[in-house]
């Protein structure tokens, strides 16, 4: 029984050569979902961005946040259309809306059974999903029904 | 200082498409079929392509501008033009595009083309072998969210959602396609009938709201238009179709990251329609010629009802087969077979079809054929739409 909602296989999350998002990454790793905040005018901001969409400032923060949401869209794909979920079945994956930070939003996989009905409203909370044995090793950020 | 407006001061005069083939099936190189797609345009324009000054596409087409005009022997290029975005978001765009140049004087004679070889190069609906991923995909494909299906999945969900409307409407959006594609002899889905039974047995995609007949083909292929001043549209062997507005763009931070679009559950034209119908001088009940990329029908829906065709509350109504086919519908909807059924040729197939219909030349010829509006890419960010008028409705 692997750890992992998904199959191995799947592309690995990456930063990337312009770091942008690397202090998200590392957060994960860690136990902590960070996500940005303006040190100017504190709008919350996700995804990860160089500037503040509201202020132009280029002083934006990493600030730690409690993995808290509902879910506001969901989908279950059954078609596989990479070779890594060949013969898997369905998943789930959602988007979850977090209140309590600007209503910025978060993609996972709903942990669980692949077939259980899902409610838009729903209240979840962050699960990480440490993959140690990947080179480099990475966490995801997973959610369940709270 | 004249009206800033495109209306009526260009005119498309010439139309071509290849034979369309499903995916890898083409004979001919992706390359080589734009070429065969603007030769066979100028030649029903009348016009040389040693004539041609401009190109203009989107979707990151692969087939170069300044590689075709050599290609052909084009005298002096003077516009060379791709529209952002991925997808078909681009497709009303880069006419529009085509048309600004035009109409401006930067150039006289633009082709907007789109040429797809999907078995020479990678296909949409199978994602890539890249072990990793970064920006925007780093946050989405460990997560299994990697097709454009699957991108666009979650905003039809909640759409569906909002308004209450049920899986039935989006059966009679692809029943309609399916049926006007069976008398196109170029509609690759031609002898392959569709009917709601056959509908609702088939496959998931996704849950909610994505049987496989919700989904758009992959196809090889190319289309390409010819756009002209309008003085000189009169001339050739055609009715011109007059391009009488072109809105293109995004709602307020459209392509934010990772889902964040502030109007997420959108196709995105709802700030767009309603510039373009004030170019236009027209309004949605104008349009007796409905044309609407199908990516997948949930966009097609939403594209309706922001365009002002279909009202939410109503759509789960009015959004049935009988409605929308040119057999006594009051919306003939996708009358060529559209994306679903004809071919994905990144809806330029659509906009070929409109210039037929305002010809009077359909293979389902509508009898309301003065104003046709087509909507291109619902969903992707951003997207592009297109009102072309015969000469009476200039």
């Amino acid at each position: 029984m692997s750890d992992y909602y998904l199959p191995e296989g799947l592309p690995t999350p990456s930063s990337g050569p312009d770091g942008l998002s690397a202090p998200f990454w590392e957060g994960t790793r860690a136990g902590k979902l960070r996500v940005q905040k303006c040190k100017s005018c504190q709008s919350w901001q996700w995804g990860p961005e160089w500037v503040c969409h509201r202020c132009h400032s280029f002083d934006l923060g990493w600030e730690e946040i409690e993995g808290t949401g509902r879910i506001y869209s969901y989908q279950r794909p059954h078609h596989p259309v990479h070779a890594a979920l060949n013969g898997h079945g369905p998943y789930v994956a959602v988007l979850v809306e977090l209140p309590a930070y600007g209503n910025i939003r978060m993609v996972g996989n709903l942990l669980g059974n692949p077939l259980q009905p899902v409610t838009i409203g729903a209240s979840v909370e962050a699960v990480f999903e440490p993959h140690d044995t990947a080179t480099p090793p990475y966490t995801l950020v997973q959610w369940r029904l709270a | 200082m004249a009206d800033r407006t495109l209306r009526g001061k260009t005119a498309i005069a010439g139309v071509g498409e290849t034979i369309y083939y499903k995916h890898g099936q083409s004979p001919d190189s992706e390359f080589k079929l734009a070429l065969q797609a603007i030769v066979k345009a100028c030649e029903d324009a009348g016009i040389s392509p040693h004539e041609v000054d401009g190109f203009a596409s989107y979707g990151n087409d692969r087939s170069d501008g300044p590689r075709l005009a050599a290609a052909l022997g084009v005298k002096e290029l003077k516009f060379s033009n791709m529209f952002w975005g991925g997808g078909g978001g681009g497709v009303c765009g880069a006419v529009g595009n085509a048309s600004a140049a035009v109409a401006t004087g930067m150039a006289d004679c633009v082709v907007a083309f789109r040429s797809l070889a999907q078995g020479q190069y990678a296909r949409y609906g199978r994602s890539g072998s890249a072990a990793a991923v970064m920006g925007d995909d780093a946050f989405l494909f460990p997560y299994g969210v990697m097709s454009p299906a699957q991108r666009f999945a979650m905003k039809i969900t909640r759409f569906m959602h909002d308004h209450g409307i049920k899986q039935e409407a989006l059966r009679g959006i692809a029943l309609a396609c399916y049926h006007h594609a069976q008398k196109n002899p170029n509609a690759v889905m031609r002898g392959r009938e569709l009917d709601a039974e056959k509908y609702d047995a088939s496959r998931w995609i996704i849950e909610p709201f994505h049987h496989l007949y919700d989904c758009c083909q992959e196809n090889d292929g190319a289309a390409a238009v010819i756009v002209v001043p309008a003085d000189r549209a009169k001339d050739t062997q055609h009715k011109p179709s007059y391009v009488m507005a072109c809105g293109q763009g995004g709602d307020h931070r459209s392509a934010a990251p990772v889902h964040n679009m502030p109007n997420y559950p959108s196709s995105h034209f709802g700030k767009l329609a309603p510039r373009m119908y004030a170019m236009a001088k027209m309004s949605p009940s104008d349009m007796g010629i409905v044309q609407c990329y199908e990516n997948f029908t949930g966009g097609v829906l939403m594209s309706l009802i922001e365009h002002g065709m279909v009202k939410p509350e109503e759509a789960n109504e009015f959004l049935v087969k009988e409605n929308l086919i040119v057999e006594g519908g009051r919306m003939p909807l996708n009358t060529s077979g559209g994306n679903l059924a004809e071919c994905y040729m990144h809806g330029l197939e659509l906009v070929i079809e409109a210039v037929r219909q305002i010809r009077g030349t359909a293979i389902n010829q509508v009898a309301r054929n003065d104003a046709a509006i087509i909507m291109g890419g619902p969903m992707v960010t951003p997207v592009s739409s297109l009102i072309l008028g015969s000469e009476a409705t200039l």
